[in-house]
């Protein structure tokens, strides 16, 4: 009897875990046909201006936040670093290892979460508001195809607007490190950008820019996905389920870029 | 009868465990007004849903011009998708668009037409729809009868052949519910198109239908004319009816047509079986009046029209209902000829003295002074007896009809 019972806890144990297994391939499937098609659509008619709203709306409105953060990262990265490097008496190379911190790692990443919680979570919102008013079957019945209207336009504007995002985040997080290594902490300037120039590879950039490129697919694929298909849910309706759509993009967003920040990086060494 | 335009044929439903088509069987005819009846909740909206494509049935087919949907090639599917418009229960208006955009979206997004004939086409609908004051304002800032305007006129800025209707008057009051019906029945004239609708506000809606269909547990239970709806006996349509028509007609403050079917019999049964009853019906010509002032003058000379009948019958101890889009009848149970004529006479003098210059003005107002129009007011007087049904005192009546009360190009007249 006793034996039974512990083989039936054990089997509804690998059910479960199957059918989990099951569900996250289906949803990755599902994402991956769902970014497929978007992505297609990008090059029909009548997108250009959809595209442009959108960079204006991921990049030029989200340019401000990560400038901010990239500045104080850089700071922070300089005063810490300092500290590190005195200790072994090179702080002369504290501007490649800021510049490199950044480029190859911190620039990509720290970029793709502000803009998964900029702009991201706003497209999941905006985008199951319009799936729970029937604004997505409207533009359906109108015979616009809401996968050209509404995703295609985004997926493009974050590949165009992650890349460009990022460059500014590094740009300003270097900026950031020869405020507190030179200006506050006198490390030497020349020394500063001469190691930067020397260290820094057209390799580390472009390292940092796949990742950029990579992290824009993820972040708007998953945001754009949770929004379109909030009303498919089981767990909850109508507001409820855009609010929960919204947080499980983010945080799904966010598990993504650092999981394939992971990947990507040792491909790239 | 003519080759239906749109067919299903057992088409079933279901979401999840709960069935919503069970088998329906049902004929959509071309340049027809067909409207959906049903219960809330019973499916009439995934019904609709299912003409344009929004959903696809578990079982069954549906037919378009014979041919099943599901098997027409790509092209033949954007075909028949390009001539069908939708209006949604709820509007689905992009919030975040302001009503001129909105209504010039399907343009900008499905033609090559350019922006100067897209701003003339939609501004030309929102004239229709006296929506030019609220061109840039935002869907949250209009009325819930303001919106559902925008969503009319973004549904017809196609020029669809099929225009699918969710409960377009919904949330409107009793005038504007005449107006938005009258619009369609006015469009589907003009512009002859096919108009499915989904209605609750009976009677106004069947006037303008040429057919009803009743959707019940998942099937079409009726399928006819309103004069065949009415004159079925059917408890399962008595309990609809009953259900959702109201003791007063809203537009005009008369009786129900089902309440005056009531009195109607009560009279008769009550005693007076003896007498005869004196029976006017009153008419104007609503289609002639909404081509020429449009459709908000129309109804307004209707409901003026069913205010004075109610204000002199009712204190005569009379009763009166609409019983087609504009026909009034009123019994006089109580008082014989004579009486009657001086009745109608009063009537049609208080309709010209007061009613008339109000819409005259309102017309004016919405087609320029210079403009010519007429109106004309009928009344037939006829005798009934104990054994006349309503029909047959309604065809009597009709062929006594004289004008007692007219306006013409700024002049009154009026003769009995």
């Amino acid at each position: 009897m006793e034996y039974t019972i512990k083989e039936n806890s054990f089997r509804i144990f690998v059910d479960s875990i199957g059918n989990r297994t099951m569900e996250v391939i289906h949803n990755l499937g599902a994402i991956a046909i769902f970014f497929t098609l978007a992505f297609l659509k990008i090059f029909q008619r009548r997108q250009l201006r959809e595209i442009i709203q959108q960079v204006f709306y991921i990049g030029a409105r989200s340019s401000n936040i990560v400038m901010l953060i990239g500045l104080f990262t850089g700071m922070v990265l300089g005063l810490q670093l300092f500290y590190t490097l005195t200790k072994f008496g090179s702080e002369g190379v504290l501007g490649s290892v800021v510049a490199l911190t950044l480029i190859r790692e911190l620039g990509p990443v720290l970029t793709a979460i502000m803009i998964t919680a900029r702009a991201g979570s706003a497209m999941t919102a905006e985008i199951g508001i319009l799936r729970i008013s029937e604004q997505i079957d409207a533009l359906y019945t109108m015979r616009i195809d809401p996968m050209r209207y509404l995703i295609s336009p985004r997926i493009a504007a974050a590949i165009v607007s992650f890349p460009l995002l990022t460059a500014f985040f590094d740009l300003i997080g270097i900026l950031g490190g020869y405020l507190t290594g030179v200006v506050l902490l006198g490390v030497d300037k020349g020394a500063y950008f001469y190691r930067i120039h020397t260290y820094v590879d057209i390799v580390d950039i472009r390292g940092g820019f796949i990742k950029s490129l990579i992290f824009a697919v993820l972040v708007v694929t998953i945001c754009c996905y949770q929004g379109y298909f909030t009303h498919l849910r089981t767990d909850s309706y109508g507001a409820k389920s855009v609010s929960i759509s919204t947080t499980s993009a983010v945080v799904f967003s966010c598990v993504m870029v650092l999981i394939s920040d992971y990947v990507v990086t040792s491909f790239l060494m | 009868m003519d080759t239906p335009l749109i067919v299903f044929k057992d088409v079933t439903k279901r979401f999840g465990k709960k069935i919503i088509l069970d088998g329906a069987n049902l004929a959509i005819y071309e340049n027809q007004i067909t409207t959906i009846i049903g219960k809330s909740g019973s499916g009439k909206s995934v019904l609709l849903k299912h003409i344009i494509g929004l959903l696809s049935p578990d079982e069954g087919s549906i037919l378009f011009r014979g041919k099943p949907v599901h098997e027409m090639k790509k092209s033949e599917w954007d075909g028949y998708r390009s001539r069908i418009s939708y209006m949604f229960q709820n509007n689905a208006l992009f919030d975040s668009m302001s009503v001129f955009e909105n209504i010039a979206l399907p343009l900008r997004q499905t033609t090559d037409l350019g922006k100067k004939e897209i701003e003339q086409k939609v501004m030309s609908r929102c004239e229709q729809m006296e929506l030019t004051d609220a061109l840039r304002k935002y869907p949250a800032e209009l009325s819930g009868g303001m919106q559902k305007r925008v969503a009319l006129a973004r549904a017809l800025v196609t020029d669809p052949t099929i225009v699918l209707f969710d409960e377009p008057t919904t949330g409107q009051d009793p005038i504007r519910k005449n107006i938005i019906l009258s619009m369609i029945a006015h469009y589907r004239k003009q512009f002859g198109f096919t108009a499915i609708l989904i209605s609750h506000d009976i009677p106004d809606v069947f006037f303008i239908s040429d057919r009803i269909l009743l959707l019940w547990d998942g099937k079409i239970a009726f399928h006819g004319t309103y004069e065949e709806l009415t004159r079925l006996k059917h408890p399962m349509i008595d309990e609809f009816l009953q259900s959702i028509e109201g003791l007063r007609d809203e537009l005009t403050g008369l009786l129900s047509k089902e309440m005056f079917r009531s009195r109607y019999a009560l009279t008769l049964s009550g005693g007076h079986v003896d007498t005869t009853i004196t029976a006017v019906l009153f008419s104007i010509h609503c289609d002639l009046l909404s081509d020429a002032l449009g459709p908000q003058a129309a109804i307004e000379v209707l409901k003026a029209l069913g205010e004075y009948v109610n204000k002199y019958c009712v204190p005569l101890g009379g009763f009166s209902a609409r019983h087609s889009r504009d026909n009034i009848l009123s019994i006089l149970p109580h008082i014989g000829m004579a009486e009657t004529v001086q009745l109608v006479h009063d009537i049609a003098q208080e309709f010209k003295t007061k009613a008339l210059p109000e819409i005259e003005s309102l017309a004016c107002r919405k087609i320029g002074v210079e403009t010519c129009f007429e109106i004309w007011v009928t009344a037939g007087i006829t005798e009934g007896s104990s054994n006349d049904t309503i029909e047959q005192i309604i065809e009597k009546a009709i062929v006594n009809q004289e004008i007692i009360a007219k306006y013409q190009c700024g002049k009154e007249d009026g003769s009995q």
